[in-house]
């Protein structure tokens, strides 16, 4: 029997393999991945560097371990050049493997800010566990850092260098730290608690371009002033890998489009995690894996099951200023009700007819998460 | 008591404080919560959740 093949060993791949084997002792199981497919914390990459952490501490189980573990055969260093949906093959290295049935795992690029100058290529970004390692290597004996972005990845880095004894500098041409998630308070709450811990905010300045200088390097800001850091990080983004899928003739948008059962466009083919984009969500969180793990485990033994999403509240791991935040959804006109107290802010939006439709919190307010949670509508029900 | 944390998330479950918020009352065990429970950060569940003790609390 052909097996059944997931290309990703992220978090993905790693806990879809492990709820299938909940559910299926002996189907042939393959993983594909162009990691070496170590088993890590990916949450903990972002969090990790104040305490110390080493790459090799976050890493859990080398691949060995977790082909033993699951089950089943996994291939690192590998990459998957070509899939044929109709023959049911994909060509790794060269060479031509069949599936039963295919799950892309694949997980999602940084995105790179176009920058000029000769030092534009030495920026860093943190997306995976050997990312880590080498940031890790570049951030010894260095004092200054400067971080490109102040989304979730960009303020908790933000955070742990800054626990972690460096100088931080954060640029974003916005006003506030995570606007895109959190409502203006609480942005004000997270920008406070930062700069209480001695970050340095940039605000409505973009980089323009970096170049070396000494050791260092002279970044160059959208106002024409110039900041100097030994280290830069971008943290702007993410993009869903897509481009394999879409070479294949599998439909895409900003992700690999998938439907409730997690299927894409093409037969026996489906996606999850941060490359797909499911009934139009792009998540790319912890929780909605574990969802669509489970629903995807079961469907691939043929008890076809739809990923169910609960109200999934994104914890933002910034001790200087904690954060949880339920966004609501985009179509609904909201206005948010601000409580501030000496010890955290609690900002609720409620829908046209008075329902909880989302709810961002700071500070000691963030013990208020589960009962609100349970006020929520699901996301996908 | 113990201190444990989610090898996912990093989410760390005191057993001194338990979580009352979750109906898990102060004091309760980590081998005593349910094994349909899961992390209340990432949604990993208990059995998956290979949670480290990270300190002996006094």
């Amino acid at each position: 029997m052909n097996p059944i093949t997931i290309i990703g060993s992220g978090l993905a791949g790693y806990t879809l393999a492990r709820e299938f084997r909940k559910v299926d002792k002996d189907t042939p199981l393959v993983i594909i991945t162009a990691d070496d497919g170590r088993f890590y914390s990916k949450p903990m990459l972002s969090n990790a560097f104040a305490s110390g952490k080493t790459a090799e501490q976050l890493a859990m189980n080398s691949a060995e371990q977790m082909g033993t573990q699951l089950n089943s055969t996994i291939f690192p260093n590998k990459h998957v050049s070509a899939i044929d949906t109709t023959q049911h093959t994909i060509v790794l290295d060269g060479e031509t493997l069949q599936y039963f049935k295919l799950v892309l795992a694949l997980g999602a690029d940084p995105i790179r800010a176009e920058l000029k100058g000769d030092a534009a290529e030495q920026v860093l970004s943190v997306n995976d566990l050997q990312d880590y390692a080498r940031f890790r290597r570049v951030l010894t004996g260095t004092k200054n850092v400067a971080i490109i972005g102040t989304g979730l990845i960009g303020c908790e880095f933000a955070n742990d260098l800054v626990t972690g004894g460096y100088h931080v500098e954060v640029i974003d041409p916005g006003t506030l730290p995570l606007r895109r998630l959190l409502p203006q308070a609480v942005s004000e709450a997270m920008r406070d608690g930062l700069s209480k811990m001695g970050v340095t905010w940039h605000f409505g300045k973009g980089a323009v371009a970096i170049n070396r200088a000494g050791q260092g390097y002279d970044i160059e800001l959208s106002d024409s002033s110039t900041l100097h850091a030994d280290v830069v990080l971008s943290a702007i983004g993410l993009r869903p890998r897509t481009s394999l899928a879409q070479a294949a003739g599998i439909k895409v948008n900003r992700g690999i489009v998938t439907d409730r059962m997690l299927k894409t466009s093409a037969e026996n083919v489906y996606a999850l995690g941060d490359c797909a984009e499911v009934e139009g969500l792009v998540l790319p969180f912890v929780m909605p894996i574990m969802h669509a793990a489970r629903a995807l485990a079961k469907t691939l033994i043929g008890q076809t099951t739809q990923v169910m999403y609960p109200a999934m509240p994104v914890v933002i791991k910034t001790p200087a200023c904690p954060v949880v935040v339920s966004p609501p959804p985009a179509n609904i006109p909201c206005e948010w009700q601000v409580t501030r107290t000496e010890e955290g802010v609690k900002a609720l939006c409620q829908d046209t007819a008075g329902k909880l439709a989302g709810f961002a919190l700071a500070g000691k307010a963030t013990a208020e998460k589960t009962a609100l949670t349970s006020q929520l509508p699901s996301l996908l029900a | 008591m113990k201190k444990w944390q989610c090898v996912v998330c990093g989410f760390i479950y005191d057993e001194v404080a338990g979580l009352p918020e979750e109906g898990i009352a102060p004091g309760t065990r980590w081998e005593s919560i349910p094994d349909d429970w899961a992390c209340p950060d990432c949604g990993v569940a208990k059995a998956d959740f290979e949670m480290v003790a990270i300190a002996d609390a006094a």
